[in-house]
């Protein structure tokens, strides 16, 4: 069931139908400098598709992905960095569009979270173990 | 163990259902809005997407008095609708430029003839670039920048008659 | 005709389910015939239940269009098969047989559970009915799946051809045989609490239900991560996506309480932990079954969005996940403890290993529900996704991993012996792969280097239990035990190796192209169409020879009429040493067509591991189930 509807997502074609213009050059081409292409992809997998229901833009067969897609390989290749390029678009949508959430006030909680709960976890058990004798 | 380590997984229960009622009350809005609303137009120049209108650049944008961006394209089935709506706009004294996202001159010049014109300048964005570059996520959006050269208010969706009221406002406020 | 006794089956094992709960209540007074009482009509229950369920099979097999859930989701011409498996591929079907599953444990443990005082087993009887009476009203109220259609259409909606899978037909099932069998340690918990009986009893009696259960859910689990790799063509496994984290967070929990109740029940200890695992495991599979079906997360993967359903699960959910924490939290300070012990024993490896499972499943439940909650506190949105999981909770992992090279063969109480020897042999792979992937793969992260080496280790690690056996003597839990560790390894190898190594191409290529990738060169023959039953595509011919071998890769690009959707079918070659993987994209101008490949070297360790933790985990289960004497493997152990 759950596939039924992630296929139908994925290639039912929107309500607003799609360009009759081919993806963008650089949606589905990659960077001829290795290490450049492994920055780009491994920033595409961390930024949000704006129109699915959750998908990253390397993901996507949504055209604006493939823009996306397109902005970040030519940008990475014009010499940005992935933090100035995630930057940017943060600037226009938000967080949102990060999947890798800022650290921030409003998020100290979350990356606090596995640290405090192994502390509350030990703390809880601390009358269970005895110290180890000898 | 004490009252608060025993009762805690109940307190941790009361604030996820307290958290998920709140969604379920009010439902997420799942558009994504601009956040470049109050911030200057980002720098862009497009060209021309129909032969016989001018391009649209940022520099167009802040030439002392408020103009509207419809952003659109040819194969967008609610820009059929709106496209009466933004004539009657038009009509009302409000400047409409626009940007015509990922779309084949022809395509547009065809939109134009069966839907109409109301637009002073039409720029072609065949790669959503400057889509991107407003924080626009889909068409039609329609932005208000005032003369200063700063987005004062964005619409996303198509312009229904019960926004143009709200948006002759926005027109007025961006003077 | 079938549809009404369907719907009378149902009203009727509602109400079996409030008399149960009745009786159970009353189960104060006398002892031996109130159980007889509360155990036949539980058994009574499970029986009509069943019937209801097989009702509604019959009305899908025989597509008979006059009830509206047929006509909605099914149609005369699919195959039997996937008709038998529609009956569950939508909202209320599936919730039918979650309430089938939930009212059949239910009998089996009031007919089998012969060990536990009949008081303790009164009270969790009626927990179970209880349970099972929330579920009823939701069905019976909201989501009535004998509902009529009048007029009766010739023929139903449900040709769908994404829903013509086998997957589909078997993947549903089994998760919610494992999410509902956890409630019968729910209600155990419960009974026990109640009563103030939290012992080894309680933990043996739960045991074989927690054991097949979790069995279930780890094959549920690895199935649907491949059939989402193999369908979905973005050569991804694990998403993060809050549909994948709620049906993962019932398994954290359940693996937790699987180790929790074998000290409970062969050492008394734990009993707290015990119980509060209990509780949680099947309030996750609650939580995970409002999450999908509420629509207030978005997912790829969410199905069944009703808002209005949603709040009435909601209003279940807090109910009985609220009492019974409430009832822990009142109870739990009667239960006496059992004797402290070491951190350095078996049960401080377990403790250990609870301890980590439990900060993971917080992790997950934390970041799932985050964005939710900053959006309520602040009105910002933002997203928690693959890279805030991979971080936090996969360094996490790698040291549970890293523990399980020691901990099992730790004595119990307190282990004096000196450590180092015996962590030597996985010290010592450890360190051979660091060396190696230094010298040879120098490029790749930090987490997979430490995946690699600790998988490695753990593979001779997992199995030195075995060692210094009469191994046709040794009970069959210890081999599932063995064995499932070695599948733990087996998958982070798996795992590691395809973040490490895993290769991508995506080029335009056109026919008489030749295209590198790892170890293969791949020529793109031809494009050529094809029709199948209900659709045409495009399929490719690709060559892929590297060395001695050659394989032809075709994957498709397919259109389908009715409804208009267009699938990529990927092409996958598995090979001894992992798997080329090839998606056919748009073709792009000039003749050239769009072609993604991967080689993606060790890939199916991740679900070769999955299947042998739960082929472990049934050999355990089969080990307790079919013992004939009532005592505790490690008590045996402790002697040796």
């Amino acid at each position: 069931m759950r596939v039924i509807l992630t296929l139908l997502l994925l290639f039912a074609s929107p309500a607003l139908a799609d360009s009759s213009l081919p993806p963008a050059r650089w949606a589905n081409e990659q960077l001829p400098d290795p290490a450049q292409e492994a920055r780009a992809k491994a920033l595409m997998e961390e930024l949000r598709c704006l129109v699915c229901q959750g998908q990253s833009i390397a993901d996507s067969n949504a055209e604006l992905a493939g823009d996306m897609r397109a902005l970040v390989r030519q940008r990475i290749a014009a010499g940005e960095s992935p933090d100035q390029v995630r930057a940017w678009l943060i600037e226009r949508y938000g967080d949102w569009v990060s999947y890798r959430p800022p650290v921030e006030p409003l998020t100290w909680p979350l990356w606090a979270a596995p640290l405090l709960l192994v502390l509350a976890g030990a703390w809880l058990l601390r009358k269970r173990l005895v110290r180890r004798r000898g | 163990m004490n009252r608060l380590t025993r009762f805690l997984p109940l307190f941790i229960l009361f604030a996820f259902v307290g958290a998920v009622a709140w969604r379920l009350s009010s439902p997420a809005d799942e558009k994504i809005q601009s956040k470049m609303i109050g911030r200057a137009v980002p720098a862009f120049t497009l060209a021309s997407a129909v032969p016989g209108k001018p391009g649209l650049s940022s520099k167009d944008l802040a030439s002392g008095s408020p103009r509207m961006v419809n952003v659109f394209a040819s194969w967008c089935v609610p820009c059929i609708a709106e496209a009466p709506l933004l004539a009657e706009l038009k009509a009302r004294g409000v400047a409409i430029d626009a940007i015509a996202v990922r779309d084949r001159p022809e395509d547009v010049a065809q939109f134009l003839a069966e839907r109409g014109d109301p637009f002073m300048r039409i720029g072609a964005d065949p790669e959503s670039r400057a889509q991107l570059a407003l924080g626009s996520s889909g068409v039609p959006e329609t932005f208000i920048i005032d003369g200063k050269g700063v987005i004062r208010y964005q619409h996303m969706g198509p312009i229904e008659p019960g926004d143009v009221s709200a948006l002759i406002k926005q027109w007025e406020e961006a003077r | 005709m079938i549809a009404e006794a369907g719907l009378a089956a149902l009203w009727l094992a509602a109400a079996l389910a409030a008399l149960q709960l009745a009786l159970a209540c009353g189960l104060g007074g006398e002892q031996g015939k109130s159980i007889r009482a509360v155990r036949a009509v539980a058994v009574a229950q499970g029986l009509i239940t069943l019937l209801a369920f097989a009702a509604l099979i019959e009305l899908f097999l025989r597509s008979d269009m006059s009830v509206l859930l047929v006509a909605e989701n099914s149609h005369s011409r699919k195959p039997w098969l996937y008709k038998f498996a529609g009956t569950w591929g939508n909202h209320e079907g599936s919730m039918l047989l979650w309430v089938t599953v939930l009212a059949v444990a239910g009998a089996i443990v009031a007919l089998f559970e012969r060990r536990l005082d009949h008081k303790t087993l009164g009270a969790s009887l009626g927990a179970q009915a209880s349970l099972a009476l929330g579920f009823f009203a939701f069905l019976l109220i909201a989501s009535n799946p004998f509902e009529r259609l009048d007029p009766a259409p010739l023929d139903g909606r449900g040709l769908n051809p994404l829903l013509q899978d086998p997957g589909l037909a078997f993947h549903p099932p089994t998760l919610y045989l494992g999410y509902v069998g956890l409630s019968v340690a729910f209600s155990l918990a419960v009974g026990g609490l109640i009563r103030g009986n939290v012992g080894p009893a309680i933990a043996r009696a739960m045991r074989p239900w927690v054991l097949g259960a979790w069995v279930l859910l780890t094959l549920g689990i690895t199935a649907g991560s491949y059939w989402a790799y193999y369908e979905l063509g973005w050569g991804g496994w694990w998403f993060w996506d809050p549909v994948e984290n709620a049906s993962l967070m019932p398994w954290l929990a359940a693996t937790a309480l699987l180790h929790s109740v074998n000290v409970l029940a062969g050492r008394g200890g734990l009993r707290a932990w015990t119980m509060m695992l209990a509780l949680v495991a099947f309030s996750m599979s609650m939580i995970g079954t409002f999450l999908v079906r509420s629509g207030i997360l978005t997912s790829v993967h969410s199905f069944a969005v009703d808002p209005l359903r949603g709040t009435f699960i909601l209003a279940l959910l807090a109910l009985y996940i609220g009492a019974a924490l409430a009832l822990f939290g009142l109870r739990i300070a009667h239960v006496k403890e059992g004797a402290p012990f070491e951190i350095v024993s078996r049960e401080g490896g377990l403790v250990a290993n609870n301890l980590l499972l439990s900060v993971i499943l917080g992790i997950v439940f934390v970041g799932t529900l985050y964005p939710l909650v900053a959006e309520a506190l602040s009105g910002e949105k933002l997203s928690v996704g693959p890279p805030y999981f991979n971080s936090v909770a996969s360094p996490l992992a790698l040291v549970l991993a890293a523990l399980m090279l020691i901990a099992p063969q730790l004595k119990w109480r307190r282990d004096a012996k000196p450590i180092l020897p015996r962590l030597a042999p996985g010290l010592l792979v450890a360190t051979a792969v660091l060396i190696g992937t230094i010298l040879l793969a120098p490029g790749i992260g930090i987490l997979p280097r430490f995946g690699l080496m600790i998988g490695a280790a753990l593979l001779p690690a997992s199995l030195l239990p075995l060692v210094g056996r009469s191994l046709r003597r040794t009970p069959l839990p210890i081999w599932g035990m063995a064995l499932a560790h070695f599948g733990v390894a087996v998958a982070i190898l798996g795992m590691a190796s395809d973040s490490a190594f895993t290769q991508e191409k995506l080029t335009a290529a056109r026919p008489g192209d030749r295209v590198e990738i790892g170890p293969w060169l791949v020529e793109f023959r031809q494009v050529l169409p094809l029709a199948g039953p209900n659709w045409t595509a495009l399929e490719a011919e690709l060559r892929a020879s590297r060395g001695s071998g050659v394989a032809v890769l075709r994957p498709q690009s397919r259109y389908f009429v009715d409804p208009p959707t267009t699938t990529n079918e990927a092409a996958i070659d598995t090979s001894w040493n992992g798997q080329l993987y090839a998606v056919l994209g748009e073709p792009s101008d000039q003749g050239r067509w769009q072609l993604r490949l991967w080689w993606k070297p060790f890939v199916t360790l991740i679900w070769l591991g999955g299947f042998l933790i739960a082929l472990g985990g049934s050999l355990a289960l089969l080990g307790r189930v079919f013992r004939r004497r009532s005592h505790g493997f490690y008590r045996a152990e402790a002697s040796e």
